[in-house]
């Protein structure tokens, strides 16, 4: 408890730690809201690829204007990024080569070149210092005020034309030909959506790292996918859990030494994603195996209580008895009836009269017609 | 070339062999992004093995990592059956998640050991001969190379023997259903078969020249072939190349060598995919091109045969007149004419032109078809 105090304390007046922290949660927030649209639209793995195909354009940046400035090292990666989507699309679409050994070949390429270069500007002087090699793994403890600012507006922008776009990327990822026919630019758009989530990657390879990164875009949206239907509040929910991680990871890493953040945060939106797959209202796994569980008992009751109806047709009066034996037969389950009958005994729709012997109670009789008319309606 | 130059590149060469043969496998069935998910979580298995036995060179690593490659599949497949992820984001979630519990282990637990993240990525090609392997006091190579020699062997006696099955479930997954091939069985096969490889590999290499070598071959070979034993041979090839070239590359740059090899599979895709015979993007254009002339010119000539004896045709066939009448532009119809000419299905004179013998043919046969 008192960890955790000193822990909450450090996030709110501690400079590096409210820094990393508020570093993880932007990059958590850009990518959670634009990785909802990857996600939707299929392209989980083309983030991977994007995030890998970036390093070289980090390097690149470096070597030709030699500054280390955020900025700039974001500009390269956002164009090299998107270079590599671009021969993504073009390998795909020119030759026989499929979306999935495109997107591989590329990433392995691209991030093999990256990595030539970057042990190529060892030997420049003052290049060891540029600390270049933190966009591999990422390093949130070396984030400076620089870097959370740029990060800050980078995303923001992006953030900003997502908003403005909202429509029409929707139409992009729900109806691209009715879009189109409505005399929308959908290719314009497609480049516009791309450079987005391109800059949400690039945003978080500094804390989060190349090879990691992929998983920002793809966890936040999937565990909000789990949560709702509607888009704008997926996209929503999708930034709060992605900025949630970023701060859980940040805080769980500042609780014991080498504990590197970029895995930890990868690996607290992991949990997010595990929870909101077993307990999200009506698509989650407890949900849906509740419902089975209650369908399935609802069906036994119905069938025991429609199998003495039936029997009770054949006599007199409706609350004639029947041996237990006669209802095991007629049922098709694999066990007895007996426990069915209790629970209908409870709801008052049957009696239990003697020994072995149960009947149906008035308002057994009428619940039993009533569902026989509805199952001779629908049948 | 040195003894230690030479060997490197006999690992590199072994490794680009043996990554390449299951690589095929990948690349046509379109599972091309596993080499990437398994090449990382199979370092977790390399990681759960080492705190067990303490031992990097012990037989179990290669084993528990391949158990984990396999495992992530099982992952992938148990979150894709529910239905509520599809599965190209099953595999975006399934193995940054292992590879980061990974990732937290070695910086928390194995620092110090020779199992760091950086060498797990990148390899460690250059220092890769100076483990040595001997047997009764013999030394027969580098550790490395008799690894990959035993990989690179096991996984083509699993091609030859599997040949028939692998290769009907790869094209004609319904139909080896059907014949009791059990396709889900030979899947995991490959994937397990991937799994040893990328182990095996990657103390050489690097997970993410892995993958290069794995799909960038493959992929070349897929555009100048479509014999299934042409592109495991030709894969081979490029790989070996590839793996060559990358070396000399970075010993001529001071470079990293896995770095440089995964830019050559590049560089080589590039060439292949600009220049290739019949599937490059240069063929490609020409092709399309020639069908533009082509049509054009059948365009020209059925005008003609249209006309062709009715009063109209003194002033139809007249050169300068072509542009209004086919609606191109006067520059484009003055170089159908030409190409028309010259490809002799008309005959230019007095500013008219009339058909050949031939273009009418070409004219009939393209009315008819």
């Amino acid at each position: 408890m008192e960890g955790v105090m000193i822990i909450l304390s450090d996030l709110l007046f501690d400079y590096t730690m409210r820094t990393v922290a508020l570093g993880s949660a932007i990059l958590g927030l850009v990518s959670g809201a634009l990785g909802t649209y990857a996600v939707l639209r299929k392209q989980s793995l083309l983030g991977d690829a994007m995030a890998h195909a970036a390093l070289p354009g980090v390097v690149l940046a470096f070597i030709i204007f030699r500054s280390r400035a955020p900025f700039v090292l974001m500009m390269g990666a956002i164009i090299s990024g998107w270079l590599g989507t671009l021969l993504i699309i073009n390998i795909i679409k020119l030759t026989r080569v499929k979306e999935d050994s495109a997107l591989g070949l590329i990433l392995s390429v691209f991030f093999g070149f990256g990595l030539m270069l970057l042990t190529y500007i060892q030997r420049i002087p003052d290049a060891r210092q540029a600390g270049l090699d933190r966009f591999l793994f990422g390093q949130a403890a070396a984030l400076l005020q620089s870097d959370i600012l740029t990060m800050a507006y980078v995303g923001g922008a992006a953030l900003i034309i997502m908003v403005v776009f909202w429509k029409e990327f929707k139409l992009l990822s729900f109806d691209r030909e009715f879009g189109a026919s409505l005399g929308f630019s959908m290719q314009g758009l497609d480049i516009l959506l791309t450079t987005l989530i391109v800059i949400a990657i690039v945003i978080g390879l500094q804390t989060v790292g190349v090879v990691l990164m992929s998983a920002m875009v793809v966890a936040p949206a999937t565990a909000a996918r789990q949560w709702t239907n509607r888009m704008h509040i997926m996209v929503i929910l999708s930034a709060i859990f992605g900025a949630l991680a970023g701060i859980i990871g940040t805080v769980i890493s500042g609780l014991g030494p080498r504990i590197p953040t970029g895995p930890t945060i990868v690996l607290s939106i992991s949990i997010i994603v595990l929870i909101s797959l077993l307990l999200a209202p009506n698509r989650g796994l407890t949900w849906r195996w509740i419902k089975n569980i209650r369908n399935k008992n609802k069906i036994e009751l119905e069938t025991v209580l429609l199998d003495l109806y039936t029997l009770a047709t054949k006599h007199d009066k409706p609350t004639h008895g029947h041996s237990i034996n006669v209802l095991d037969t007629m049922h098709t389950g694999t066990h007895g009836t007996l426990n069915t009958l209790k629970e209908l005994q409870k709801q008052d729709l049957v009696e239990h009269q003697e020994k072995d012997i149960w009947s149906l109670t008035q308002g057994g009789w009428q619940k039993a017609q009533d569902l026989a008319k509805e199952r001779g309606k629908t049948s | 070339m040195t003894m230690l130059q030479f060997e490197i590149q006999l690992i590199a060469a072994t490794t680009a062999i043996a990554c390449s043969l299951v690589g095929v496998f990948l690349v046509l069935r379109r599972i091309a992004m596993a080499s990437d998910a398994i090449s990382h979580t199979v370092v977790l298995g390399i990681v759960i093995a080492f705190f067990l036995v303490r031992d990097l060179n012990s037989p179990l690593l290669i084993i528990s990592a391949a158990a984990t490659g396999v495992v992530t599949f099982v992952f992938v497949e148990l979150l894709t059956k529910t239905e509520l992820v599809k599965e190209d984001a099953a595999i975006g979630l399934v193995f940054p998640a292992l590879f980061s519990i990974a990732v937290i282990l070695i910086s928390r637990y194995a620092t110090g050991v020779h199992l760091d993240i950086d060498s797990v990525l990148l390899g460690e090609l250059a220092f890769a001969p100076f483990s040595r392997f001997s047997l009764f006091g013999v030394d027969i190579g580098p550790n490395a190379l008799v690894v990959m020699s035993i990989i690179t062997v096991i996984n083509l006696v699993f091609i030859i023997l599997l040949y028939k099955e692998l290769k009907l479930s790869t094209f004609d997954a319904g139909l080896a259903a059907t014949l009791g091939f059990m396709p889900g069985i030979l899947h995991y096969a490959l994937i397990s078969l991937v799994s040893i490889t990328a182990v095996g590999a990657f103390e050489a290499v690097g997970s993410i020249l892995v993958v290069a070598l794995m799909i960038g071959p493959p992929a070349t070979a897929y555009l100048l072939t479509d014999r299934l034993p042409t592109m495991l041979g030709l894969s081979a090839i490029l790989g070996v190349v590839s793996a060559v070239s990358g070396y000399w590359v970075a010993h001529l740059l001071d470079s990293s060598i896995a770095g440089s090899m995964a830019t050559m599979v590049g560089v080589l895709f590039l060439v292949t995919f600009l220049f290739a015979p019949n599937r490059g993007v240069i063929a490609l254009i020409r092709r399309r091109k020639r069908q533009k002339w082509d049509f054009a010119k059948k365009m020209l000539v059925i005008h003609l045969l249209n006309h062709e004896g009715k009063p109209d045709y003194a002033y139809e066939s007249r050169v300068d007149h072509m542009h209004e009448e086919m609606s191109w532009k006067p520059e484009f119809a003055r170089q159908v004419v030409n190409r028309a000419v010259n490809s002799k299905w008309i005959d230019r004179k007095n500013g008219r032109v009339d058909l050949t013998e031939k273009g009418r043919q070409i004219a009939h046969q393209t009315m008819e078809s």
